[in-house]
Protein backbone atom coordinates (compact mmCIF):
# COMPACT_ATOMS: atom_id res chain seq x y z
CA UNK A 1 0.00 0.00 0.00
CA UNK A 2 2.39 2.42 0.79
CA UNK A 3 4.84 1.59 -2.47
CA UNK A 4 1.48 1.83 -4.23
CA UNK A 5 0.84 6.01 -2.59
CA UNK A 6 5.24 6.69 -2.99
CA UNK A 7 4.79 5.22 -7.19
CA UNK A 8 1.82 7.46 -7.46
CA UNK A 9 3.13 10.60 -5.91
CA UNK A 10 6.28 10.04 -8.00
CA UNK A 11 4.16 10.18 -10.94
CA UNK A 12 2.47 12.65 -9.92
CA UNK A 13 5.52 14.95 -9.38
CA UNK A 14 7.15 14.16 -12.50
CA UNK A 15 3.89 14.94 -14.89
CA UNK A 16 3.51 18.24 -13.24
CA UNK A 17 7.31 18.85 -13.69
CA UNK A 18 6.74 17.75 -17.65
CA UNK A 19 3.85 20.19 -17.92
CA UNK A 20 5.41 23.17 -17.25
CA UNK A 21 8.46 21.93 -19.41
CA UNK A 22 5.89 21.37 -22.49
CA UNK A 23 5.27 24.93 -23.17
CA UNK A 24 7.89 27.80 -23.23
CA UNK A 25 7.37 29.83 -20.08
CA UNK A 26 7.55 33.68 -19.58
CA UNK A 27 8.24 34.92 -16.14
CA UNK A 28 5.75 37.59 -16.76
CA UNK A 29 4.02 39.55 -13.81
CA UNK A 30 0.90 40.81 -14.25
CA UNK A 31 -0.91 44.31 -12.63
CA UNK A 32 -3.93 41.95 -11.95
CA UNK A 33 -5.63 38.37 -12.86
CA UNK A 34 -8.06 39.91 -15.56
CA UNK A 35 -4.59 41.50 -17.39
CA UNK A 36 -3.02 37.58 -17.10
CA UNK A 37 -6.34 36.31 -18.25
CA UNK A 38 -6.46 38.80 -21.23
CA UNK A 39 -2.85 38.07 -22.23
CA UNK A 40 -3.48 34.25 -21.93
CA UNK A 41 -6.28 34.26 -24.33
CA UNK A 42 -4.66 36.68 -26.92
CA UNK A 43 -1.50 35.08 -27.29
CA UNK A 44 -3.82 31.94 -27.96
CA UNK A 45 -5.92 34.04 -30.67
CA UNK A 46 -2.52 35.54 -32.38
CA UNK A 47 -0.79 33.17 -34.77
CA UNK A 48 3.25 32.85 -34.95
CA UNK A 49 4.23 34.41 -38.50
CA UNK A 50 6.76 32.52 -39.08
CA UNK A 51 5.40 28.84 -37.87
CA UNK A 52 2.25 27.81 -40.10
CA UNK A 53 0.08 26.52 -37.20
CA UNK A 54 0.91 27.63 -33.89
CA UNK A 55 -0.44 30.44 -31.89
CA UNK A 56 2.22 32.41 -29.52
CA UNK A 57 1.31 30.35 -26.42
CA UNK A 58 2.61 27.15 -28.30
CA UNK A 59 5.22 28.59 -30.46
CA UNK A 60 9.22 28.07 -29.68
CA UNK A 61 10.58 30.40 -32.44
CA UNK A 62 12.17 33.68 -31.62
CA UNK A 63 9.53 35.50 -33.16
CA UNK A 64 6.19 34.46 -31.03
CA UNK A 65 8.90 35.04 -27.86
CA UNK A 66 9.48 38.38 -29.46
CA UNK A 67 5.58 38.88 -30.22
CA UNK A 68 4.96 37.31 -26.56
CA UNK A 69 7.10 40.35 -25.24
CA UNK A 70 5.64 43.40 -27.44
CA UNK A 71 1.68 41.80 -26.43
CA UNK A 72 2.75 42.11 -23.06
CA UNK A 73 4.33 45.33 -23.25
CA UNK A 74 1.33 46.67 -25.04
CA UNK A 75 -1.01 44.78 -22.12
CA UNK A 76 0.78 46.77 -19.36
CA UNK A 77 0.68 50.04 -21.30
CA UNK A 78 -3.33 50.23 -21.14
CA UNK A 79 -4.13 48.74 -24.81
CA UNK A 80 -7.35 47.51 -25.47
CA UNK A 81 -7.54 44.24 -27.50
CA UNK A 82 -8.60 45.51 -30.49
CA UNK A 83 -5.98 47.76 -30.26
CA UNK A 84 -3.14 45.30 -30.06
CA UNK A 85 -4.82 43.13 -32.66
CA UNK A 86 -4.90 46.11 -34.43
CA UNK A 87 -1.24 46.89 -33.60
CA UNK A 88 -0.45 43.12 -35.15
CA UNK A 89 -2.26 43.17 -38.08
CA UNK A 90 -0.75 46.14 -39.08
CA UNK A 91 2.73 44.73 -39.18
CA UNK A 92 2.03 41.11 -40.01
CA UNK A 93 -0.80 41.04 -41.98
CA UNK A 94 -4.05 39.33 -41.38
CA UNK A 95 -2.18 36.10 -41.38
CA UNK A 96 -1.76 36.77 -37.63
CA UNK A 97 -5.34 36.32 -36.81
CA UNK A 98 -6.73 32.60 -36.41
CA UNK A 99 -9.93 34.12 -36.87
CA UNK A 100 -10.06 36.77 -39.50
CA UNK A 101 -12.22 39.45 -39.76
CA UNK A 102 -15.23 39.28 -42.39
CA UNK A 103 -13.98 41.44 -45.46
CA UNK A 104 -14.00 40.79 -49.22
CA UNK A 105 -11.20 37.88 -48.97
CA UNK A 106 -12.39 35.99 -46.62
CA UNK A 107 -16.61 35.96 -47.61
CA UNK A 108 -16.37 32.05 -49.16
CA UNK A 109 -14.46 31.38 -45.53
CA UNK A 110 -17.25 32.52 -43.07
CA UNK A 111 -20.16 32.14 -45.24
CA UNK A 112 -19.25 29.23 -47.47
CA UNK A 113 -20.20 26.73 -44.89
CA UNK A 114 -23.88 28.16 -44.32
CA UNK A 115 -24.19 28.78 -48.28
CA UNK A 116 -23.38 25.12 -48.69
CA UNK A 117 -25.58 23.59 -45.67
CA UNK A 118 -28.15 25.77 -47.08
CA UNK A 119 -27.42 24.11 -50.47
CA UNK A 120 -27.66 20.33 -49.13
CA UNK A 121 -31.53 20.94 -47.12
CA UNK A 122 -32.59 22.56 -50.18
CA UNK A 123 -31.70 19.54 -52.54
CA UNK A 124 -33.22 17.31 -49.84
CA UNK A 125 -36.33 19.17 -49.36
CA UNK A 126 -36.49 18.62 -53.38
CA UNK A 127 -35.79 15.22 -53.31
CA UNK A 128 -38.37 14.08 -50.47
CA UNK A 129 -41.10 16.86 -52.11
CA UNK A 130 -40.69 15.21 -55.36
CA UNK A 131 -44.34 13.28 -56.28
CA UNK A 132 -44.38 9.53 -56.52
CA UNK A 133 -44.70 8.87 -59.93
CA UNK A 134 -48.03 7.91 -61.11
CA UNK A 135 -48.14 4.08 -61.73
CA UNK A 136 -52.07 4.50 -63.91
CA UNK A 137 -50.27 6.59 -66.14
CA UNK A 138 -47.95 4.06 -66.96
CA UNK A 139 -50.60 2.20 -68.87
CA UNK A 140 -49.98 1.50 -72.48
CA UNK A 141 -52.33 3.49 -74.97
CA UNK A 142 -54.15 1.44 -77.12
CA UNK A 143 -51.61 2.29 -80.27
CA UNK A 144 -48.76 0.92 -78.24
CA UNK A 145 -50.65 -1.84 -77.01
CA UNK A 146 -51.55 -2.85 -80.63
CA UNK A 147 -47.60 -2.47 -81.34
CA UNK A 148 -46.63 -4.72 -78.41
CA UNK A 149 -49.24 -7.33 -79.32
CA UNK A 150 -47.95 -7.35 -82.96
CA UNK A 151 -44.62 -7.64 -81.92
CA UNK A 152 -45.39 -11.02 -79.29
CA UNK A 153 -47.06 -12.16 -82.08
CA UNK A 154 -44.95 -12.34 -84.89
CA UNK A 155 -43.51 -15.52 -83.49
CA UNK B 1 -31.85 18.11 -67.53
CA UNK B 2 -32.01 14.80 -66.32
CA UNK B 3 -28.71 13.79 -68.13
CA UNK B 4 -27.28 16.92 -66.58
CA UNK B 5 -27.96 15.91 -63.44
CA UNK B 6 -26.52 12.61 -63.93
CA UNK B 7 -23.08 14.27 -64.75
CA UNK B 8 -23.58 16.89 -61.67
CA UNK B 9 -21.66 14.92 -58.80
CA UNK B 10 -18.33 14.17 -61.53
CA UNK B 11 -18.91 18.05 -62.53
CA UNK B 12 -18.32 18.61 -58.75
CA UNK B 13 -15.79 16.06 -57.63
CA UNK B 14 -13.61 17.46 -60.80
CA UNK B 15 -14.31 20.86 -59.70
CA UNK B 16 -13.06 20.34 -55.90
CA UNK B 17 -9.79 18.64 -57.78
CA UNK B 18 -8.99 21.31 -59.59
CA UNK B 19 -9.15 23.87 -56.30
CA UNK B 20 -6.78 21.46 -53.95
CA UNK B 21 -4.73 20.50 -56.58
CA UNK B 22 -4.13 24.37 -57.02
CA UNK B 23 -3.58 24.63 -53.45
CA UNK B 24 -0.71 22.10 -53.69
CA UNK B 25 1.22 24.37 -55.87
CA UNK B 26 0.42 27.48 -53.33
CA UNK B 27 3.29 28.45 -51.13
CA UNK B 28 1.68 27.98 -47.74
CA UNK B 29 4.96 30.25 -46.28
CA UNK B 30 4.07 32.99 -48.95
CA UNK B 31 2.23 35.90 -46.81
CA UNK B 32 1.38 39.73 -48.42
CA UNK B 33 2.94 42.16 -46.25
CA UNK B 34 1.00 44.26 -44.53
CA UNK B 35 3.39 46.94 -45.07
CA UNK B 36 3.27 46.59 -48.86
CA UNK B 37 1.95 50.60 -50.07
CA UNK B 38 3.17 52.31 -46.72
CA UNK B 39 5.69 54.36 -46.22
CA UNK B 40 9.20 53.00 -44.13
CA UNK B 41 8.05 53.17 -40.51
CA UNK B 42 9.67 55.59 -38.70
CA UNK B 43 12.47 54.93 -36.31
CA UNK B 44 15.72 56.38 -34.77
CA UNK B 45 18.56 54.01 -34.89
CA UNK B 46 22.42 53.88 -34.98
CA UNK B 47 24.18 52.77 -37.68
CA UNK B 48 25.84 49.75 -37.41
CA UNK B 49 29.48 51.02 -37.50
CA UNK B 50 29.17 54.07 -35.96
CA UNK B 51 27.53 53.26 -32.21
CA UNK B 52 27.07 57.23 -32.23
CA UNK B 53 25.52 57.88 -35.54
CA UNK B 54 21.99 58.65 -35.22
CA UNK B 55 19.78 57.45 -38.03
CA UNK B 56 16.09 58.05 -38.82
CA UNK B 57 13.70 56.66 -41.56
CA UNK B 58 14.92 60.29 -43.47
CA UNK B 59 18.16 59.03 -44.13
CA UNK B 60 17.28 55.96 -46.17
CA UNK B 61 17.57 57.68 -49.96
CA UNK B 62 17.74 56.95 -53.05
CA UNK B 63 15.65 56.17 -56.47
CA UNK B 64 15.19 52.43 -55.88
CA UNK B 65 15.92 51.58 -52.39
CA UNK B 66 16.33 47.71 -51.60
CA UNK B 67 16.62 47.04 -47.30
CA UNK B 68 18.04 44.12 -46.65
CA UNK B 69 17.74 42.18 -43.44
CA UNK B 70 20.48 40.50 -42.09
CA UNK B 71 22.01 38.82 -39.03
CA UNK B 72 25.29 36.65 -38.16
CA UNK B 73 22.84 34.34 -36.51
CA UNK B 74 21.23 33.75 -39.82
CA UNK B 75 23.13 30.82 -41.97
CA UNK B 76 20.88 31.83 -45.07
CA UNK B 77 22.26 35.54 -45.03
CA UNK B 78 25.92 34.17 -45.69
CA UNK B 79 24.17 31.95 -48.92
CA UNK B 80 23.03 35.55 -50.22
CA UNK B 81 25.91 37.92 -49.21
CA UNK B 82 28.09 37.42 -52.20
CA UNK B 83 24.94 38.11 -54.44
CA UNK B 84 24.04 41.58 -52.76
CA UNK B 85 27.65 42.21 -53.19
CA UNK B 86 27.08 41.77 -57.00
CA UNK B 87 23.92 43.64 -56.48
CA UNK B 88 25.42 46.73 -54.96
CA UNK B 89 27.79 47.31 -57.61
CA UNK B 90 25.58 45.97 -60.77
CA UNK B 91 22.54 47.25 -60.16
CA UNK B 92 21.03 50.63 -60.29
CA UNK B 93 19.27 50.00 -56.60
CA UNK B 94 20.75 51.53 -53.50
CA UNK B 95 21.05 48.61 -50.97
CA UNK B 96 20.73 49.60 -47.47
CA UNK B 97 21.31 47.07 -44.55
CA UNK B 98 19.17 46.29 -41.35
CA UNK B 99 21.12 44.22 -38.97
CA UNK B 100 18.29 42.31 -36.91
CA UNK B 101 19.04 41.36 -33.23
CA UNK B 102 22.84 40.94 -33.61
CA UNK B 103 25.58 41.75 -31.73
CA UNK B 104 27.46 44.81 -32.90
CA UNK B 105 31.02 43.24 -32.87
CA UNK B 106 30.33 40.20 -34.76
CA UNK B 107 28.08 42.16 -37.55
CA UNK B 108 30.65 44.46 -38.05
CA UNK B 109 33.68 41.36 -38.13
CA UNK B 110 31.31 40.14 -40.68
CA UNK B 111 31.21 43.11 -42.88
CA UNK B 112 34.46 43.26 -43.08
CA UNK B 113 35.31 39.86 -44.03
CA UNK B 114 32.88 38.94 -46.69
CA UNK B 115 32.89 42.59 -47.67
CA UNK B 116 30.40 45.38 -46.80
CA UNK B 117 27.71 45.86 -49.98
CA UNK B 118 25.44 48.22 -48.17
CA UNK B 119 25.52 51.95 -48.37
CA UNK B 120 25.32 51.54 -44.26
CA UNK B 121 23.26 49.08 -42.16
CA UNK B 122 20.73 50.28 -39.53
CA UNK B 123 22.00 48.65 -36.29
CA UNK B 124 18.55 47.26 -34.61
CA UNK B 125 19.55 45.16 -31.68
CA UNK B 126 16.20 45.09 -30.04
CA UNK B 127 14.58 43.76 -33.33
CA UNK B 128 12.25 47.09 -32.63
CA UNK B 129 12.30 48.14 -36.48
CA UNK B 130 12.39 44.77 -37.40
CA UNK B 131 8.59 44.31 -35.33
CA UNK B 132 7.63 47.47 -36.98
CA UNK B 133 8.43 46.18 -40.42
CA UNK B 134 6.56 42.77 -39.84
CA UNK B 135 9.93 40.86 -39.91
CA UNK B 136 9.54 37.37 -39.18
CA UNK B 137 13.20 36.23 -39.51
CA UNK B 138 16.21 36.86 -41.74
CA UNK B 139 16.83 37.01 -44.34
CA UNK B 140 14.41 39.76 -45.65
CA UNK B 141 14.31 42.19 -48.87
CA UNK B 142 11.83 45.32 -49.47
CA UNK B 143 11.73 47.21 -52.40
CA UNK B 144 11.17 50.80 -51.82
CA UNK B 145 10.45 53.14 -54.53
CA UNK B 146 11.23 56.72 -55.24
CA UNK B 147 8.16 57.87 -53.49
CA UNK B 148 9.49 56.26 -50.67
CA UNK B 149 6.80 53.35 -50.58
CA UNK B 150 7.42 49.89 -49.37
CA UNK B 151 6.23 47.99 -52.88
CA UNK B 152 7.28 44.39 -51.98
CA UNK B 153 8.59 42.46 -49.56
CA UNK B 154 10.92 39.34 -50.01
CA UNK B 155 11.44 36.55 -47.43
CA UNK B 156 14.28 34.13 -48.25
CA UNK B 157 18.04 34.31 -49.91
CA UNK B 158 18.48 36.17 -52.93
CA UNK B 159 20.68 34.59 -55.71
CA UNK B 160 20.87 35.42 -59.25
CA UNK B 161 17.63 33.24 -60.29
CA UNK B 162 15.39 34.97 -57.53
CA UNK B 163 16.85 38.48 -58.46
CA UNK B 164 16.28 38.14 -61.66
CA UNK B 165 12.27 36.47 -60.91
CA UNK B 166 11.40 38.73 -58.12
CA UNK B 167 12.86 41.80 -58.36
CA UNK B 168 13.92 42.55 -61.89
CA UNK B 169 10.45 42.87 -63.18
CA UNK B 170 9.30 45.27 -60.37
CA UNK B 171 12.94 47.19 -60.83
CA UNK B 172 12.41 47.90 -64.17
CA UNK B 173 8.67 49.06 -63.67
CA UNK B 174 9.93 51.46 -61.39
CA UNK B 175 12.42 53.19 -63.66
CA UNK B 176 9.76 52.94 -65.95
CA UNK B 177 7.41 55.03 -63.50
CA UNK B 178 10.21 57.17 -61.94
CA UNK B 179 10.95 58.02 -65.72
CA UNK B 180 7.10 58.66 -66.52
CA UNK B 181 7.02 61.30 -63.96
CA UNK B 182 4.61 59.38 -61.80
Amino acid sequence: MRLISIFILTLAISLSIHSVEASPVDTYEFRDEVTKIRFQALSKELRCPKCQNQNLTDSNSPIAADLRKELYELLQQGKADIEIVNFMVDRYGEFVLYRPRVSGLTYVLWFGPIALILFGIIVVIVIVRRKPIDKTALTLTTEQQDKLNRLVNEK
Amino acid sequence: MGKLIRFLPLILVIALGAVLYRGLSLNPQDMPSALVGKTLPAFELTTLNKRNQVVTQADIVGDIILINVWATWCPTCKYEHPYLVDIAKNSQVTLYGLNYKDDRASAQQWLEYYEDPYVFSIYDEEGTLGLDLGVYGAPETFVIDHHGVIRKRFAGAIDTAVWKREFEPLIAQLIKEKNKGQ
